[in-house]
């Protein structure tokens, strides 16, 4: 019996969560009954109609997270392993604490006047904030690392290079996915926040255009693609990662 | 013949680790490094593989000065000696790699004879305690060492592992493996080293250097003889924790 209801939420899990979300929507928009809460069968039949406009939102706001995602990795994750050396550390470590605790968003009107308001600033935005997150985790996994691992490599006859690649980026690897998984949820938030300014193309364009309109089935089918976008990038993360890092999940 | 020549170790942060070590270990020979936990017995270890710069004192190997890691010494660490995201294989052949000579049909020959066949593609998490101790000396081994620095490397196995390693151990001294063992299991320094170095509180100095001739029998450690020996190296590393 015990082991019958364990098979049903493992392989039903995902299935009956989405059930359960669609049935609280659909009574609460029973229940309130306002026209800012549509049913989901509305939002879904709007989803359907909006069709290929959507789709040229999704892809704009997509390439945005991918650019800057990729942007902020490529950046933070050699200068986070560099910081196992003392001396990069000790440069380091006094901007990432000046810098890393204000509010990076707050800069948007200086970007937006740097880069312009085309694609640049959006994706610098975004990747600036993100590059945070992924930096002080990279730097907190390297610095940790134990020097024994090191001693164990060098004493191979490794080189400085090949203690980076043997030792010290595969030991933050799995630390790295975890922050970047993480930053796929603030780089939909603050994708949100540009794409409310100055543009004519995006999902955060698009929520914002619609709740203007009053089209609120629209409005919300919009926010569904977004989270769906978020969602998206969430799981394929999580597969790379457990592809890469086989070890960590043994 | 590897020579080591009044060492002296003083960490950035102040701490002397060694005071002055001296002693030398013959061709052929092994050796046992005793002495109280955390008098720097590792710190002496990673000197001897050229891993660490001494302050002072220097270390000779066949008449050459050791100043970084060589090719004919290979260390086992206690543990971080294996590499977790790499499997079995990957981490004995990772020496062969490193140095552009990678072998194959070695690297599976050497773990066949450590009992690890089958298991190539595994990962050191998915071994038990002992399985995983053959796979760094495995590793070790790849380079085809003359001599094995060792650090406690039994220290986490049941007794009956240990004791079936130390028997290994004693196989790869008779087919010419000089090994330096650090300790602080007495049994495991009587039954493993033809010279037996007792080490102070730290900062470590040389106590007392005990010649121990029986030791490469693996039929010493159910002698009198051994019981015997016992007892002086702890009546010693007494005295040493006492004085």
């Amino acid at each position: 019996m015990q082991r019958g209801s364990g098979d049903i939420t493992r392989r039903f899990g995902g299935l009956i969560a989405v059930v359960a979300l669609l049935a609280i929507w659909e009574l609460a928009s029973l229940l309130l009954r306002s026209v800012a809460l549509p049913s989901p069968l509305e939002v879904c039949v709007s989803l359907f109609k909006m069709g290929d406009t959507l789709l040229i939102h999704l892809l704009a706001s997509a390439l945005r997270v991918v650019y800057a995602l990729s942007l902020a990795l490529s950046l933070a994750v050699p200068l986070g392993l560099l910081s196992k050396e003392k001396q990069v550390d000790r440069l380091l470590s006094p901007i990432i604490y000046l810098l890393y605790p204000i509010p990076h968003i707050v800069l948007l009107p200086l970007i937006i006047m740097i880069f312009g308001i085309g694609e640049a600033s959006k994706v610098f935005m975004i990747a600036m904030i993100v590059f945070f997150q992924i930096l002080v985790t990279t730097r907190d996994a390297s610095k940790s690392i134990s020097e024994y691992y090191i001693y164990s490599l060098r004493s191979l006859g490794a080189s400085k290079m090949d203690v980076y690649k043997h030792v010290i980026f595969p030991a933050c690897l799995p630390k790295v996915m975890t922050a970047l998984r993480i930053s796929v949820g603030t780089s939909i938030a603050v994708l949100f926040f540009v794409e409310s300014i100055a543009t004519s193309k995006g999902l955060g364009y698009l929520i914002l255009d619609c709740w203007s309109r009053m089209d609120f089935a629209a409005m919300y089918a919009a926010m569904l693609t977004m989270a769906a976008l978020g969602f998206a990038l969430y799981m394929t993360l999580e597969k790379v990662e457990k592809k890469l890092c086989r070890w960590v999940y043994l | 013949m590897l020579e080591v020549m009044r060492l002296r170790k003083v960490y950035e942060d102040g701490t002397e680790a060694l005071r002055e070590v001296s002693f030398s270990v013959g061709e052929g020979e092994t050796c046992s490094i005793i002495g109280p936990s955390g008098c720097g017995k590792t710190t002496l270890l990673l000197i001897l593989a050229g891993l660490l710069k001494p302050t002072a004192g220097e270390v000779w190997l066949n008449g050459e000065r050791i100043t970084g890691p060589r090719r004919e010494m290979a260390l086992i660490l206690q543990d971080f000696g294996l590499f977790p995201w790499k499997t079995v294989y990957e981490n004995v052949a990772l020496g062969l790699k490193l140095r552009g000579c990678e072998d194959r049909d070695f690297v599976l020959e050497l773990l066949r004879r450590l009992g690890l066949a089958g298991f190539e593609q595994h990962y050191p998490k998915q071994l038990s305690g002992g399985m995983q101790q053959r796979v760094a000396i495995a590793r070790a081994l790849a380079l085809r060492p003359k001599i094995l620095l060792c650090d406690e490397p039994f220290s986490s196995l049941d007794a009956l592992t240990r004791e079936s390693m130390q028997n290994f151990m004693l196989e790869l001294w008779h087919s010419g493996v000089t090994f330096v063992l650090v300790t602080h299991n007495i049994e495991e320094a009587v039954f493993l080293g033809r010279k037996i170095v007792v080490l102070s509180r730290r900062p470590a100095e040389v106590v007392k250097i005990l010649e121990n001739p029986r030791a490469g029998d693996p039929l010493y450690r159910s002698e009198e003889d051994f019981f015997e020996k016992c007892r002086e190296v702890r009546g010693i590393l007494r005295d040493v924790l006492e004085g």
